[in-house]
C-alpha cells in the first residue's frame, strides 16, 4: 500500500471522506497490509539522477514491481530484458527503471516480507460463520482466550524476529484484555521475564523463531526444573544460523525435542494450517497449566503468514482450563514446593501467599522438598519423573484422528505441521483415483496420542513428509520401529499437492 | 482499614537450610544484616521475593525464609522484570555479583536501570570469579594475577557505580560487608527508593582475592581512604576528619582543612539529585596505590524520581480499557468481517 497515495487530497480526488481513509479505519484488518512510501523510496532511490522530478515519479512501479519479485519468489530477468529493450536507447531512463526495480526487490528482502505464501484449495466448506484468519493472528487470539479461560493475566515477553513478531503487534493492540506485553532487550530475556511472571502467577509466554529459540534453551531448561507453566511459540523459518528469515521449513522439531542441556523433556505440539495455530497455541496454554511445564508450539512462515477461512469458535465452547493456585500448606505444617498431584505436577505457590514461602532454582532438588539436593538416586528419580510427568499429558489430549481415509489400510501419509493442505489434498485426489492411501496429521508430537502406535501399525507402509531432511521420521523409527519412508524438501518452499501426489502415484507403481 | 502486617523478626528469616559458603566469606555479614533490616520494613514477609543468577552470592535466597529463586547465569534482573512487571505489589530483590551482573549479565542489568522497575538489586562484588575458583572479573583491576591470568590480566576494568550512571540508574549508593550500620541503613534507603535501585557491596572473598577491600575497610586506614557521602553535608574525609573535598569547575581536589584553614562548609555540599556531580562522584575510582588519588565513596551517589516501568505498564491496560472497554472474548474472536455459508 502506498501511504503516500491516501493522503487528504487523493481521498478527495477517490471520492473518499477523511474518516473512512481504509489505512485508518480498520477495514483492512484481515488482510496483511504492507505499508511504504513509494514516491518516496523512488525519489530516494534516484537521488542525484539527471532527471526531473515527474520522470523519477513515473518509476514508482517498478519499485512496486520489484516487491512483488521478491514477494512472490520470481527472477527479474524478464523484466530487466524488457526495460533493455524498450529504453536501449534512452540509457538514463533505462537506468533509473532498473534502479528502481533492484530498489524495490531489496527493500523487501530488508524488511524481510515473506516471500511463501498459504495458499488454500478451493474446497467445499462445512456451513457456519466464517472469518479470515492468519496464523500468527491465530496464535495471539488463543493467547488472549486461554488467558481469559484460565482467569490468568496473560505476560507475553518477547524480542522482535521474522516471522514471529507480528503476534507481539497484535497482542499489544489488546491490552483492553489485560495483556502485558514486554519488548525485552534479548531473547534471553524474553523467555526469562515470562518465567518471572509464570512464577507470580501469570500465563508467562515468549515467542521467536530457530536463532532465538537457540537463545533461550537454557532458559527452558530452567522453567522445566522448575515446574512452572511456561508457553514458547517457535514460528520456524529456513536454518542453520540466520539462514532464510522469510522461508519457510520444518527443521527446528529436533531443536524442540532435544535441544536443552541434560534430558529436559518438553512437551510439543504443532499446528497445521492458519486457523490450526489457535486451536494447538491455545492446547500449549492448557498443558502448560496442567502439567506445570514449558511447552514448545511449533508452526512456521508459511502458515504464520497465510490467511485462510475459520469458522471461530464461541468462548463458551473452548475447553475449560482450570489454575489450582497452593493456598495452604500441604504436608501438616510443612509446604512440600514438589508435591505431586495426580497428573505428577507441583502445586503452584505464588509469592504473596502467607506460610507457603519456598525457594526453587535450577539446581537439582530433592524429590517433594525442592531442597537442593546432589543424592544420586533422587537425581536418577527426578529426572525419569520429570519425563514420567511429560508422558502423563497423553491422558488428556485427544486421540489421534484419521484426516482423510481409513484408519487401516495399504498406505498412510503421515505428516505434522504446514504440510496438512497439500498432503490432504494430494490423498484426497489419489484416493478419487481408487488408491488405497490415507491421511493422518499428528499435532500433538511430545507426548503422542496414545493410539497413535495402533494406527501406525495397521498400514502396509507408512510415507512421512516433512520440510526437513527427516526429523520426525526419526522419532517415530525411535518410538514405534516402523520402516517409515521419507519425503524431504529443504529448499525453503512449501511442498505442493503434486509432489506428495507422484510420491504416492509412485508407491503404487503408477 | 489498612490489613494488619504480620510482625516477623530476623530468625523468621533464616531458612533451614545449611549455609554453604566458606567460613570467613563476607557474604555472612550481607545476609545477617538483610536479616536485620528487613523486618523493620513493613512489607509482609509473603511479599517479599528474593531472585539470583549464579556464583557465591546468588546462594543468598536459600537462606532467606521468603519466597526466592535461584536461577540461571546472569538473568536474576530478566526474571526480576517479568515478575515486577506482572505483579508491582511485591517487593523483589535482586542478589548478584560483579560476574553474573556485569559479565554474562551485563545486557540485562543496564536495561533494567533504565527502564527503572522498582526493584533492590544488590550486586556483591568481590572483583574474582568465586563459585569457579578464582579467574579475574570483570572488576578485577588490572593486572590481576589468577588462575586464568597467569601473567596478569589485560583487562580494563569496569567501574559499576559509572555504569549504572551512564545506564540513567534512578538509585545509585555503594557499602561494604565490614560496615554493618553503614550497609543497613544504605539497605534501608534502597527499599525506601521508588525505583531500581543499585546497591554496589564491597565483599570480601577470603578464600580467592583475600583483602581485596581492605584498605578501605580495616581501621588503619578507613578513614583516610573512604568518603562517606551523607546528603547536605559538606564532604569530609580523613583521620581527623580534616580533609575535604573542593570542586574547581568540574576538577575535584582534596584540601587539607588544617593547613588551609578553610572550612568544612567550604567544601562540596553533597547534593544526592545532581546527575552531574554525582557522575563525578561515580570517577572517584583511583587506585589506592596512586600518589594523590582520591578516595573512594560509599553511600548514596545519586537519587531520581522517575516513573517505574511497572506503573507505565499498568496505565496502558487501564487506559486501553477506558478507550475500548473491557476486551470482550467473543467479539475479538468474530472479528471485524464475518460471512456465513449454509
Ligand atoms: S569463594 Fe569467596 S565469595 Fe565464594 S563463598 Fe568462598 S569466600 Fe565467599
Amino acid at each position: 500500500m502506498n501511504t503516500d497515495g491516501f493522503d487528504p487530497k487523493n481521498l478527495r480526488l477517490a471520492n473518499i471522506p477523511e474518516a473512512e481513509n481504509p489505512l485508518e479505519n480498520h477495514s483492512l484488518d484481515n488482510y496483511k497490509v504492507i505499508r511504504m512510501d513509494v514516491t518516496k523510496m523512488t525519489r530516494a532511490a534516484l537521488e542525484g539522477s539527471d532527471l526531473g522530478v515527474k520522470e523519477i515519479d513515473r518509476a514508482k512501479n517498478m519499485f512496486v514491481l520489484g516487491f512483488l519479485y521478491w514477494m512472490y519468489n520470481r527472477e527479474m530477468t524478464h523484466t530487466l530484458k524488457f526495460l533493455d529493450e524498450k529504453f536501449g536507447k534512452k540509457p538514463d531512463i533505462l537506468d533509473a527503471n532498473v534502479k528502481v526495480l533492484k530498489a524495490g526487490y531489496n527493500f523487501a528482502e530488508t524488511r524481510e516480507e515473506m516471500s511463501t505464501r498459504y495458499t488454500i484449495n478451493p474446497a467445499k466448506i462445512a456451513p457456519g460463520t466464517y472469518r479470515n484468519i492468519m496464523g500468527n493472528q491465530a496464535a495471539a487470539l488463543a493467547l488472549i482466550a486461554a488467558a481469559q479461560k484460565s482467569g490468568l493475566q496473560l505476560f507475553y515477553g518477547t524480542y522482535p524476529i521474522t516471522p514471529a513478531s507480528d503476534i507481539l503487534h497484535e497482542l499489544s493492540k489488546q491490552k483492553n484484555f489485560g495483556v502485558k506485553t514486554f519488548q525485552a532487550e534479548d531473547e534471553i530475556a524474553a523467555i526469562c521475564s515470562s518465567i518471572g511472571a509464570s512464577f507470580g502467577g501469570s500465563l508467562g509466554v515468549t515467542a521467536s523463531s530457530g536463532p532465538g529459540i537457540a537463545l533461550k534453551a537454557e532458559a527452558m531448561g530452567l522453567a522445566l526444573m522448575l515446574e512452572l507453566p511456561l508457553v514458547i511459540i517457535n514460528v520456524q523459518r529456513g536454518g542453520p544460523s540466520t539462514g532464510l528469515p522469510t522461508k519457510t521449513e520444518q527443521s527446528d522439531l529436533m531443536q524442540a525435542y532435544h535441544g536443552r542441556n541434560g534430558e529436559a523433556p518438553i512437551p510439543i505440539v504443532a499446528a497445521a494450517t492458519p486457523s490450526d495455530c489457535f486451536n494447538m497455541v491455545y492446547e500449549a496454554c492448557r498443558i502448560a497449566i496442567m502439567s506445570m511445564s514449558p511447552v514448545i508450539m511449533l508452526s512456521d512462515g508459511y502458515i504464520a503468514n497465510g490467511a485462510e477461512p475459520w469458522m471461530f469458535p464461541k468462548s463458551a465452547d473452548l475447553k475449560p482450563i482450570t489454575v489450582k493456585f497452593a493456598k495452604d500448606k500441604n504436608a501438616g505444617e510443612k509446604f512440600l514446593p514438589y508435591k505431586r498431584d495426580e497428573n505428577l505436577s507441583r502445586p503452584w505457590a505464588v509469592p504473596g501467599v502467607k506460610g507457603l514461602e519456598h525457594r526453587i532454582g535450577g539446581i537439582e532438588k530433592q524429590h517433594e522438598t525442592g531442597n537442593i539436593s546432589y543424592e544420586a538416586k533422587n537425581h536418577e528419580f527426578m529426572v525419569q519423573m520429570r519425563e514420567a510427568k511429560v508422558e502423563k499429558i497423553a491422558d488428556y489430549i485427544p486421540a489421534q484422528d484419521i484426516e482423510v481415509g481409513t484408519d487401516k489400510g495399504k498406505l498412510l501419509i503421515l505428516g505434522w505441521g504446514s504440510t496438512f493442505g497439500a498432503i490432504k489434498s494430494a490423498v484426497l485426489q489419489a484416493r478419487e483415483k481408487g488408491l488405497d492411501v490415507s491421511h493422518a496429521h499428528v499435532r500433538y508430537i511430545k507426548p503422542f496420542p496414545k493410539n497413535l502406535g495402533e494406527i501406525l501399525y495397521g498400514f502396509e507402509h507408512v510415507i512421512i513428509p516433512e520440510l526437513n531432511s527427516g526429523q520426525l521420521i526419526k522419532i517415530l523409527r525411535d518410538k514405534f520401529l516402523i520402516p517409515a519412508e521419507g519425503l524431504n524438501k529443504v529448499q525453503g518452499m512449501p511442498f505442493t499437492a503434486e509432489e506428495i501426489l507422484t510420491k504416492i502415484e509412485n508407491h503404487f507403481g503408477k | 482499614m489498612e490489613p494488619v502486617i504480620e510482625k516477623f523478626t530476623n530468625k523468621d528469616l533464616v531458612t533451614d537450610q545449611e549455609i554453604r559458603w566458606c567460613p570467613g566469606c563476607g557474604d555472612y555479614s550481607i545476609v545477617k544484616q538483610a536479616q536485620t533490616v528487613i523486618p523493620e520494613l513493613g512489607i509482609p514477609r509473603e511479599n517479599i521475593v528474593f531472585i539470583s543468577g549464579i556464583g557465591c552470592s546468588s546462594r543468598f535466597p536459600y537462606y532467606m525464609e521468603t519466597y526466592g529463586m535461584h536461577s540461571i547465569h546472569g538473568r536474576a534482573a530478566a526474571i526480576a522484570s517479568g515478575l515486577k512487571g506482572s505483579r508491582p505489589e511485591l517487593s523483589v530483590w535482586i542478589v548478584t555479583g560483579d560476574g553474573d551482573a556485569l559479565s554474562i549479565g551485563g545486557n540485562h542489568t543496564i536495561h533494567i536501570l533504565r527502564r527503572n522497575f522498582d526493584v533492590n538489586i544488590l550486586l556483591f562484588n568481590n572483583e574474582i570469579y568465586g563459585l569457579t575458583k578464582g579467574q579475574y572479573s570483570p572488576t578485577s583491576e588490572q593486572g590481576k594475577v589468577t588462575k586464568s591470568t597467569p601473567m596478569g590480566s589485560i583487562d580494563h576494568p569496569f567501574n559499576p557505580i559509572a555504569l549504572c550512571m551512564g545506564a540513567d540508574a534512578t538509585f545509585v549508593a555503594r557499602s561494604m560487608d565490614r560496615d554493618p550500620k553503614h550497609l543497613q541503613a544504605i539497605l534501608r534507603r534502597a527499599n525506601e527508593h521508588k525505583g531500581a535501585s543499585f546497591v554496589e557491596i564491597y565483599q570480601n572473598c577470603n578464600v580467592f582475592n583475600d583483602g581485596a577491600f581492605e584498605i578501605f575497610t580495616e581501621k588503619s586506614s578507613k578513614k583516610n581512604e573512604t568518603l562517606f557521602m551523607e546528603a547536605g553535608k559538606p564532604l569530609i574525609f580523613g583521620e581527623n576528619s580534616d580533609k575535604g573535598i573542593h570542586l574547581d569547575g568540574f576538577t575535584p581536589t582534596i584540601v587539607d582543612l588544617t593547613a588551609t584553614g578553610m572550612s568544612a562548609n567550604d567544601m562540596w555540599i553533597h547534593d544526592e539529585t545532581d546527575r552531574v556531580k554525582a557522575g563525578i562522584l561515580s570517577r572517584f575510582f583511583d587506585n589506592p596505590k596512586n600518589p594523590n588519588h582520591l578516595p573512594r565513596p560509599f553511600g548514596v551517589f545519586y537519587v531520581e524520581k522517575r516513573e517505574c516501568y511497572e506503573d507505565s505498564m499498568a496505565k496502558q491496560l487501564v487506559d486501553a480499557k477506558a478507550k475500548k472497554g473491557e476486551g470482550d472474548l467473543d467479539s475479538l474472536l468474530r472479528g471485524r468481517e464475518t460471512w456465513t455459508v449454509n
